[in-house]
Formats: structure tokens, C-alpha cells, sequence
């Protein structure tokens, strides 16, 4: 298990370097139009450098000007020392940012990660077990029409229903005009009334996958021959999905919820920018629109780091929870 | 093939039932397509999918040739729109002029103010005393040692032609005569009358007229006529709203604003003016209306889903492509070339698509890429960014089909590899194939609408689900144009609804175990 666990980090490490270097060659061909930018404005201060120098200074400061692959140790030696630099765009640095804003989407996407779990197992189950009923049917409509759902068209016929037409909640943000002046437990109120929609958002548009799973797995154990002897012991129906189908469905539910686990950090880039909630992935989008070069590879790196860590959970869960997988 | 069989049919006719048991006629035999299609079939939801999908493709493909418009084709409307005419200003506050060679300036117009509000009759400025005359209602005379300096006045004295300046004992004594109520002055032996609306004419030609208002062309190469300035000052005197002003050539309406904040009256003209039929309410003519550019809404919907449709089927025919090739080679041979493969899926996999195309696009945005390049990129980095997902899987299927015995013959019979994988191995994986595509065809779609929507995809003059239903980034149209966005967002739910059924569908059908 330790040999496996070892092996696979250090798989994962030559990975992320390899993830690294695409990123960073793709940064790079980008446009620097920003650092020109940039160094206009600074040269525009008065007594300040000319241009020239600025754009030199600046390039140096972001390793801009060494050829690709020595750049690229360059950045990665920054990386690994744990300095991702400033943030183009938020004039921060980028770590300062990212423990600023990754609690917003973490709370968020932890909770419509819960509320996914709540809805989608029993639904799951119940497609299955009665497979090719009306229930079955609506279920799986239920489903596919979530996956089908584009996450900004959703958003924005909740937000014409719910914000224009009810005006039950604000068209955006995490905060309502009076929040300052509530108090501590009436603030916490106001954010959790703001997080509805998007949470909504999120549960609808991604519950569908895990249904789907939920139910494909159940048929499979359904279908499986120790169900079968448990019907010929004559043991009740409900002992038998619940007891004995039910606790076999959740192995692979147990690892594909386990490898979603470090997704919640990642947040939810197009949720966030349209319910504009100051999250990761709102931060991010406006950053790489801005072509903030420090910010997006962080964001992007952690991204594969996140993926990264997910499969690996999911492959160790799945050794833990079923006995009958042997690590190779 | 079929007639034969229909004659077979007919001629053993009413003998059916004497066929034996074990007859081979009495069991229908049906290919294993045939017995896909016929589970395919019986899958309600499956069914619906595939009607949805041939709806939404006469819609995209056929429905794009019969419209009457262009996707691009602009609409025009007439609409009256009132546009400033004129801007009417009542004067009041003192107006300065000064005398020939004299200068008057802000110091000295202050502490004038400053002595006339106290009814004074002279006030000193640096030394100089100046006396103040009150000639007429808010008109005065400030003059020095015996010598008129300057005018103060609340009613304007113009001259009928604006080229003419007219001169300060001219004003002087107009505004006298105008202010007392008298009927005529004399100026250098020339005498004037003057009427009670304020017009001065000399031997009964008219020179220039005295008014509190002063009018303001807003409209360029238009001065306005004593006559037309002088109906409008009756008008806004008689604290009318509607003004109509008429000569020789006929009347015209105007209406009259008042600005309480600039305290001015604006005249306004109703004018009919062409303008882009942006926005309007679904009609016979535009049966869903038209959007921001003035662009008919169905036909632009048309020409978006086939551009959503081909940029998804050419999407996923690159990763099909790609993935297909090197999942088969990587399963087919196994050993370092199936590690090095495998490691290079696990690289792609960690690449997060969605983060990296929008800095794509937004770089893309950076460096003006044409709008149909910009289509062509975007494919090919969709495409690019989807074969892992289908190369793991034919890779997988491949691992266990070439242990089986009808790989061994092929190698016995020296088939050469590449017919081996792909004449041999791939079509067995066709099913999954068929699956996996349907299934990413649907997220495709789904990716490069919601791309289009961000502004990062296809862009304008192209059409495209998600950026048509951009426009609601713009409050208003999210609140008031419902036929602009809604109609949009129901076709891409639609599709991938299909997309989704379908394969769901095709899945269950190709599956052996299903139980039905």
C-alpha cells in the first residue's frame, strides 16, 4: 500500500511538471501586451524610468526575458520556494489573494456538494430498484436534464424568476446593501440568503452525473449473483436493497465522492462570475481575462494539483473500501 | 432482396401453420443492428432524444434556407423621435456691454451688483467712483465722470441680421425706449419705433428686436427668424406645452419642455427618424423578434445552431480522431509505448480546458483574431483538449479484445498491425465509440455556448446559441426581452438533451446485459 501511495505521488509529481511546462510555454506565447501596459503607465509617472526601462524591468522581474526553458526553471524555482509572485490584476500578491477569496468558494461548493450527495444516493437508489418505472423515467429526465442544462442559461432564468419577477433574492453579489450595519448573526443570514441561488445553481446543473452514477451502480449490484441468493434466502425485499445491495453500491460511491473531495477548492468559474460572488473562480476569470499572467498560472497549476490529488484519493479509497482490489 | 423475401411471403401464404416446430421460418432472425435499433427503439426516452434531434437539424440546416432574411441582414424601422430643436433660456441675470474703447470686467460687475442690489447710486473701485443710472425696469446705466461706461440689462437687445453689430448708444437708447414703455428713440438722427413685443424697425423695416429670451439653435445651420422667436416667447409666456409656429410656408409643431435644474425651456421637434429595429416584440414579420443589431431573431437562431452543431460535430470528430489513433496503438502494443501514451492522457487530463481557453479567447480578443478564425481555433483546441477521455477508453477496450482468439487468427493469417488494429480491433470498440462521441457531443456544445456567452467563443457577425443569449448581460434585456435569450437557451437545452438521450439510449441498446 506505502509502494503504491509512493509510487503514484512521484507519478503525479513528473505529471505536474510536464502540466507545468504546457502552461507555461502556452502563458508565455500569450500576447505580454500587459507588461507594456503597465510600464506605460509607470513611465507616465512623473521622474519616473523611461519606458524602455520599465518594460526591461519588468519583464525581468516576471523572468519574461529569459528564453522558454531556462524561464520556465526560473518560475519553477519561484513556485517551489512557494513565491507565485504578484498578482497582475489585484496588485497583490498571489498567495495574499487566493487565502482572501478560496473560503467563499470552498463554503459554497461544500455545501452544494452536500446537498448533491442528499439528493442524488436516494434518487439513485430508487431509479435503480425500480428500473423502467415512472419513477425510473422521471428520475432519469430529472438527471439528464440537469447535465443537459447550460450552468449560465439556469442561472439566468433563476435569476429573471426569483431576483426580477419575485424579487426574493439580489441579482448578485455575496452581500446586501445593509450588511454592514447588521449584526454578526444577521450578517451570517444575509450571506446564506445570497448563497441560495448559486447554490441552487451548482446542485442542479452537477446532480445529474452523480444520479446517473448512483443508479448505474445499484443496477450492477442489483444484477449481481449474491443479490439473487439473498432473494432465494427469502429475505425481504428492503433487506435486501438496503442491506445488502445498498452497502455494496457505495464503494465506487465512497471514491468518486473521496476524488471530488479537492475539486471543492476549485471553485466554479462561470456560478461565480454570473451571481458575481468574489470566489476563486471569479477571481480567476477576471484575472485570466485580463491576461494576469502570475495569477492564472497559480490558478491553473492548482487546478491540475486539484485533479491531481482527486485521483489519487479516489484510487486509494477504492483499495481501502473494497477489499477485492489489489494494488499493483 | 426484400421483394424476394415478400414473394416467399406471399406464396406460402395461408400455409404458415403448417410449418414444423423447428422450423427455421417460424423464427424471425434479426442481425445484432438490427436488435440495437429494435432496443434502441423500444427506450422511450431514446426515441424522444432522436425526434428532438432531427427537430433541431431541419431547424439548423433546412430552416436557414427557407427563412426569407440573412443571418446577418439588418432591419430598419421609422420612428418619430423628438429631437432638440431649439433650447430656450429666460435671461435672468444681468448682462454686461460696454462702451466703445471703456472696459467693464468682473470686478467691476461686482461691485456693481453690489451697489445696485442696495440701491446706491454710485460705488468706488480702486480709487474711481462710478455712478449708476437706473434708466428703465432692470436696466441700468453705469457711467464715469459724465461718460457712460457700460450697460446693464436684463432684456437682449439682437439685431435682425446676426452679421450686424449694433452699437452701444443703439442699445442704450432701444433699451431705454423698450424698458419705459416707449414707442420710438432716436439714435444719431435715425428714428425707431417700437412695437410692444419688442421688434425695432427704422421707416417700418425692422432692425432688432428686444427679448428676455434667448433661443439656442441645437440643431446645426439653423438661425431662427424673429418671427419664430417671437411666437415661441408668446408661447412660453402663455406657459403653453405645445408650440406651433406658422409662415408663409406652413406650420410646424413643436412641444415645449421646461428643465427646472438648467431652468431652460428645450423646443422639441417629433421627426421621423430611421433607426435599427433593435428589440422588437415577436410579429408575422420577425416571428421572434429582432435582436440588439436589429437582426431577425429566428433566423439568427437558425444560423446558430448550425454553427453550435458543426462546431460540435468537428469538435468531436478531432478528439474521435486522436483519440482513436492513440488509444488504439497505446492498447494494441502495450509495454513503454502504452506507458508513454497513457502518461501523456494523464498530462491532458490534469490540464484544466475550461481556465485555459478563456485566456485563449481573451487573447485571442487582444490581438483582433478574425471572428472566423477565431471558430477554427476554438475547434481546434476543443478538439485537442477532448481525445484523452476517448482514448482511455479505447485503449481499455482494446487491452482486453486483443487477448481474444480472433486476434490470434488475424496474426496467424499475417495481417499487418495497423489493419490488425484498425480494420480488427476498432470496430468492435465502435459501440462504446458511438456512445462516448453522442454523450461529448452534447458537453461540446454546452463548452462552446458557454464560451460564446462569456464574449470568448464565437463572435459577432457570427451567430451562436450562447452568444445570443449574451445579450442578457445587459439587465434590461434580461427583464424586458424574453424572446431574445429564452428561445436561444431552450434549443441548446434542447440538443444536449437529445445528445443525452441518445446516447443514454444507444448505451443500454449496445449493452448486452440489458435485461429487456
Amino acid at each position: 500500500m506505502r509502494n503504491f501511495i509512493i509510487k503514484r505521488v512521484l507519478l503525479s509529481v513528473v505529471i505536474l511538471f510536464f502540466v507545468a511546462f504546457i502552461i507555461y510555454t502556452l502563458l508565455r506565447c500569450l500576447p505580454s501586451s500587459y507588461v507594456e501596459t503597465m510600464a506605460r503607465q509607470l513611465a507616465m509617472a512623473p521622474g519616473a524610468k523611461p519606458y524602455d526601462e520599465w518594460v526591461a524591468q519588468l519583464n525581468a522581474q516576471y523572468g519574461l526575458d529569459l528564453p522558454l526553458i531556462p524561464g520556465f526553471f526560473h518560475q519553477l524555482g519561484n513556485i517551489l520556494t512557494g513565491q507565485f509572485g504578484d498578482s497582475w490584476k489585484y496588485t497583490v500578491p498571489v498567495m495574499e489573494k487566493f487565502t482572501e477569496v478560496i473560503w467563499i468558494s470552498f463554503v459554497m461548493g461544500g455545501i452544494a456538494f452536500i446537498l448533491q450527495l442528499i439528493i442524488a444516493i436516494p434518487l439513485g437508489v430508487i431509479a435503480a430498484t425500480r428500473q423502467y418505472s415512472k419513477a425510473d423515467y422521471a428520475i432519469s429526465v430529472f438527471a439528464l436534464a440537469g447535465i443537459s442544462l447550460p450552468t449560465f442559461f439556469f442561472a439566468t432564468l433563476l435569476k429573471l424568476v426569483f431576483c426580477v419577477n419575485l424579487s426574493w433574492f439580489d441579482l448578485g453579489g455575496l452581500t446586501g446593501r445593509n450588511h454592514l450595519q447588521l449584526d454578526a448573526l444577521g450578517q451570517f443570514l444575509d450571506v446564506a440568503h445570497h448563497m441560495v441561488l448559486p447554490i441552487v445553481t451548482l446542485v442542479v446543473v452537477s446532480v445529474g452525473s452523480l444520479m446517473r452514477y448512483a443508479r448505474t451502480n445499484m443496477l450492477e449490484v442489483l444484477n449481481s449473483d449474491y443479490i439473487r441468493t439473498a432473494r432465494a434466502k427469502g429475505l425481504s425485499e428492503k433487506k435486501v436493497i438496503y442491506h445488502h445491495a445498498f452497502r455494496n453500491t457505495l464503494i465506487p460511491l465512497v471514491t468518486i465522492v473521496g476524488g471530488s473531495l479537492p475539486g471543492l477548492f476549485a471553485g466554479a468559474l462561470i456560478t461565480e462570475t454570473l451571481y458575481s460572488i468574489q470566489g476563486i473562480g471569479w477571481t480567476s476569470y477576471y484575472a485570466m481575462t485580463a491576461g494576469d499572467i502570475p495569477f492564472s498560472m497559480f490558478y491553473l497549476l492548482f487546478l491540475a494539483v486539484l485533479t491531481l490529488l482527486g485521483n489519487l484519493i479516489s484510487d486509494i479509497l477504492y483499495a481501502v473500501v473494497d477489499p477485492r482490489v489489489r494494488i499493483a | 432482396m426484400s421483394d424476394e423475401k415478400k414473394m416467399n411471403h406471399q406464396q406460402e401464404g395461408g400455409s404458415q401453420e403448417h410449418l414444423s416446430l423447428n422450423d427455421d421460418r417460424r423464427v424471425k432472425v434479426l442481425s445484432p443492428g438490427a436488435l440495437v435499433a429494435k432496443r434502441f427503439f423500444r427506450n422511450r426516452l431514446a426515441v424522444v432524444g432522436l425526434v428532438i434531434l432531427a427537430a433541431m437539424f431541419i431547424f439548423s440546416f433546412i430552416g436557414g434556407v427557407v427563412s426569407p432574411y440573412d443571418q446577418d441582414q439588418l432591419f430598419y424601422r421609422y420612428e418619430l423621435q423628438s429631437k432638440e430643436y431649439a433650447g430656450v433660456t429666460e435671461n435672468t441675470s444681468l448682462r454686461y456691454t460696454s462702451a466703445e474703447g471703456q472696459s467693464f470686467a468682473g470686478m467691476l460687475q461686482a461691485q456693481f451688483m453690489i451697489a445696485a442690489a442696495k440701491d446706491q447710486s454710485s460705488f468706488t473701485y480702486e480709487g474711481v467712483t462710478y455712478s449708476i443710472a437706473k434708466e428703465g425696469e432692470d436696466f441700468y446705466v453705469i457711467s464715469q465722470g459724465g461718460a457712460p461706461v457700460a450697460l446693464a440689462y436684463k432684456d437682449i437687445v439682437n439685431a435682425e441680421d446676426p452679421s450686424l453689430n449694433l452699437s452701444f448708444d443703439f442699445q442704450r437708447a432701444a433699451l431705454k425706449a423698450y424698458t419705459n414703455g416707449e414707442q420710438s428713440f432716436t439714435v444719431n438722427g435715425t428714428e425707431y419705433t417700437v412695437d410692444e413685443n419688442g421688434g425695432i424697425n427704422e421707416a417700418g423695416q425692422p432692425v432688432a428686436y428686444i427679448s428676455r429670451f434667448v433661443v439656442q439653435s441645437k440643431v446645426s445651420d439653423v438661425t431662427f427668424t424673429r418671427d419664430f422667436k417671437e411666437q415661441l416667447a408668446q408661447a412660453i409666456e402663455n406657459g403653453s406645452e405645445e408650440f406651433i409656429f406658422t409662415n408663409e410656408e406652413g406650420s410646424y409643431d413643436y412641444t415645449l419642455e421646461y428643465d427646472a435644474d438648467t431652468k431652460s425651456y428645450s423646443v422639441k421637434q417629433e421627426k421621423e427618424t430611421q433607426v435599427f429595429d433593435t428589440y422588437s416584440e415577436p410579429s408575422k414579420a420577425h416571428w421572434l423578434g429582432t435582436d440588439r443589431n436589429g437582426m431577425d431573431m429566428l433566423t439568427r437562431l437558425m444560423y446558430g445552431g448550425r454553427v453550435s452543431l458543426v462546431i460540435g460535430f468537428i469538435v468531436v470528430f478531432i478528439s474521435a480522431f486522436l483519440g482513436i489513433i492513440l488509444g488504439g496503438v497505446a492498447g494494441y502494443f502495450g509495454g513503454w509505448v502504452d506507458n508513454l501514451i497513457m502518461r501523456v492522457v494523464d498530462v491532458f487530463y490534469c490540464i484544466p480546458s475550461m481556465p485555459l481557453i478563456i485566456i485563449m479567447g481573451s487573447a485571442m480578443d487582444g490581438m483582433r483574431v478574425d471572428p472566423q478564425m477565431r471558430m477554427l481555433y476554438l475547434m481546434l483546441v476543443l478538439g485537442f483538449l477532448g481525445w484523452p477521455g476517448i482514448a482511455r477508453m479505447v485503449r481499455g477496450q482494446i487491452l482486453s479484445l486483443r487477448e481474444q482468439e480472433f486476434m490470434t487468427a488475424t496474426e496467424a493469417c499475417g495481417i499487418s498491425i495497423s489493419r490488425r488494429i484498425f480494420r480488427h480491433l476498432i470496430p468492435n470498440v465502435i459501440p462504446q465509440l458511438i456512445v462516448i462521441c453522442t454523450m461529448s457531443l452534447g458537453s461540446t456544445i454546452i463548452t462552446e455556448a458557454t464560451l460564446s456567452f462569456l464574449g470568448l467563443g464565437v463572435k459577432f457577425p457570427f451567430a451562436s446559441w450562447g452568444n445570443i443569449i449574451n445579450d442578457v448581460s445587459n439587465s434590461f434585456v434580461l427583464t424586458n426581452y424574453w424572446f431574445v435569450w429564452i428561445p436561444a437557451g431552450i434549443c441548446l437545452l434542447l440538443t444536449v438533451l437529445g445528445f443525452n438521450f441518445v446516447g443514454d439510449g444507444l448505451r443500454d441498446a449496445f449493452d448486452p446485459k440489458m435485461k429487456r
